[in-house]
């Protein structure tokens, strides 16, 4: 079969399963809609959140981005995962303890304030915003280049399907349209990376084969230092960046991961304390599957691209690279006349152009696979978008329905509730089509940053809600503020206002702004302390919720 | 003075505080310490076709952040058991 049936066919498949998933799980009470109805087994829940996590960034781009970043891609391996160590020790047990459904429910109650709350909520909406409309861009791009048709009918098609099983199902529909995903998701990220470690290394688990021998008896890794050397680039092993700036990047987007609303939600899903501990456990082990085998796929790349390239003739190049010349995300300019092509770090002189999301995309052509393994990698890559996409959309309906019209009217029916989350479901499904259909330029590179400005703004006051009973309302509002006002700042100047500064010398401490969020979560927890010593301490019944939460027993089903 | 299930609860705390200081401290020492701190020095050493640093940084530290998960949800159920505050 063709490559374009088998993929209407695979992608079609997966689509009806995860529709099929979400009629048969509907959600009917509002818990059930928010959480699920706590009643989530702890493996299934760490599926559901490995699928949540693991983005169409995380399946398309990441591998892409250590290709050519090399060692200093690792932030992002090291980053994205270390997070969940944080998560599972420092938050989910106790925040499922508490037993409510949202981060601006514990922010608004452990500060005993609305306003703490509000301040809370606005964050939860800005972050989870910014990264959804990244993930229907993700949607629409698949679309278009696996399915071709235009990318608008692409977003349009994402937005029926999230739209359909995020409003209808809820918590309880989308966690087990997740499993399935992630199901569908790390099949297509493995099988691909095995044939290629198979092929290169002859070892059939492609995190070995990234150390392994190729047939004329180097390492690969060695190799491609010696490759990359020759032609002028920096070793693959050895790091571009500065060790400050690595470090705090890092630190960034592991405080980040633990800080975000619609990953913290999920362990409010499960029944017990025990089963929020052990659920972080499987989701980290689920999503370790994908993250360690992406520095292989992407030496695999890197090293197969220059491998079938460098200095070869122009008409002999491989025949995967007129496909994916025709989508723009190669180009091949015989700048010299030499009739061959030259990769060399100097762009006046370079001759091949590779995106980045190719390593993974066009891996099945690369290794010659057949032609259902394409077919496979876009349900996959499918998969991820749409996963993470509802996962967002609940907390924006969340928030909207729970934090902010429940507030301000606590009389409101839980039909009416239900109603309203729905609305605001429906509502930010169109308004990320509509991000997705016509990206501002700064969508895309706000995304990065929403793991900067969690780290800034949530992670301080929920720790700090947690182990320390001094800290108050005043300290709190302070600190987040701080975090929030201090982190956004530096990224609008020098993305927005100044790019032209946006080089190391001009840095503070030589921090850049992907990982000036950890300066912000530094500055938060220290103005949050300063004020709250300054300030009179939280009233006696805040005491005793906290001495409450720290203890697992007497965990129910979250309460209203 | 204080009654004796009070006394049993910070004695709770002190304990979870320690196992907590405990992993974190491994949880840095993989990622920030081997990981980016120490790359250089450990990429003088070999671990067959890696260096030890870079395995770290893209390898070691995953699996790494697993187990110490893992220990974690292990010494928590067992310390829940032992002071009386385990669920069900």
């Amino acid at each position: 079969m063709e490559i374009l049936t088998w993929t209407y066919l695979l992608v079609g498949v997966s689509f009806a399963i995860y529709i099929g998933i979400a009629i048969w799980t509907r959600a009917g009470s509002t818990k059930e809609f928010y959480v699920a109805g706590g009643g989530v087994s702890p493996l299934a829940n760490g599926m559901a959140t490995a699928a949540d996590w693991m983005s169409a960034a995380s399946f398309i781009s990441m591998a892409g981005l250590i290709s050519f970043a090399g060692y200093d891609g690792s932030v992002y391996l090291m980053g994205w995962t270390g997070g969940y160590v944080l998560l599972a020790l420092l938050l989910a047990p106790y925040l499922r303890k508490f037993g409510k459904f949202t981060v601006p429910d514990f922010v608004g109650d452990r500060y005993y304030s609305k306003t703490a709350k509000i301040v809370a909520v606005i964050c939860a909406l800005f972050i989870s915003f910014t990264y959804v409309a990244g993930q229907m861009r993700g949607v629409g791009i698949v679309f278009s280049r696996y399915l071709e048709v235009p990318i608008e009918w692409g977003v349009v098609i994402g937005m029926c399907i999230v739209f359909f099983y995020a409003v209808l199902g809820g918590m309880k529909g989308i966690t087990y349209t997740q499993v399935a995903q992630y199901c569908v998701l790390i099949f297509a990220y493995m099988v691909p990376a095995i044939f290629i470690s198979m092929q290169l290394t002859g070892n059939p688990i492609p995190q070995l084969g990234l150390g392994g021998e190729l047939e004329e008896g180097t390492y690969l890794l060695d190799k491609l230092d010696g490759v990359l050397a020759d032609l002028g680039f920096a070793e693959y092993t050895s790091g571009r960046k500065s060790m400050t700036d690595i470090f705090m990047i890092t630190l960034a987007l592991m405080v980040g991961t633990a800080g975000l609303p619609h990953v913290i939600v999920r362990f409010f899903t499960v029944p017990r304390v025990k089963d929020a501990r052990l659920s972080a456990g499987y989701a980290l082990a689920f999503i370790a599957i994908l993250y360690t085998t992406a520095p292989a796929v992407a030496a695999f790349g890197i090293y197969n691209a220059i491998n079938s390239t460098s200095e070869k003739r122009m008409d002999e190049l491989p025949t995967w690279i007129a496909t994916w010349q025709k989508t723009d995300l190669i180009q091949v300019e015989d700048k010299n006349g030499d009739g061959k092509v030259q990769y060399l770090p100097d762009p006046e002189t370079n001759e091949l152009n590779i995106d980045r999301d190719i390593m993974v995309l066009a891996s099945p052509e690369i290794a010659k696979l057949p032609n259902w393994v394409v077919g496979l990698v876009a349900a996959g890559a499918m998969a991820a978008a749409l996963s993470t996409a509802a996962g967002l959309l609940l907390v924006i309906s969340t928030s909207v329905s729970r934090d902010l019209v429940k507030t301000y009217n606590p009389g409101i029916s839980e039909k009416k509730e239900l109603r309203i989350a729905r609305i605001a479901a429906a509502g930010a499904v169109i308004l990320a089509g509509y991000f997705g259909v016509n990206p501002p330029g700064f969508v895309a590179q706000v995304v990065a940053f929403a793991f900067g400005l969690a780290a800034a703004s949530f992670f301080p006051v929920i720790i700090m809600g947690i182990f320390s009973s001094r800290i108050n309302k005043e300290g709190a509002i302070a600190g987040m503020l701080t975090g929030l006002v201090f982190t956004l700042g530096y990224i609008i100047y020098f993305k927005f206002i100044s790019p032209e500064l946006n080089t190391s010398e001009h840095w503070w401490f030589g921090i850049s702004p992907e990982g000036i969020g950890s300066l912000g979560m530094i500055l938060n927890f220290l103005i949050c302390i300063l004020v709250s010593s300054l300030t009179p301490p939280p009233p006696q019944d805040v005491q005793e919720m906290i001495e409450e939460i720290r203890i697992p027993r007497g965990a129910g089903k979250p309460t209203h | 003075m204080p009654s004796q299930p009070k006394i049993n609860t910070k004695r709770y705390w002190r304990k979870n505080l320690q196992t907590l200081l405990i992993l974190l401290f491994f949880w840095f020492l993989v990622s920030f310490g081997f990981g980016i701190l120490w790359v250089e020095e450990l990429n003088q050493i070999r671990l067959g076709g890696f260096k030890l640093g870079f395995w770290f940084a893209q390898q070691g530290s995953i699996y790494a952040f697993v187990v110490l998960i893992f220990i974690y949800v292990y010494r928590m159920n067992r310390l829940d058991k032992e002071f009386d505050v385990n669920e069900e």
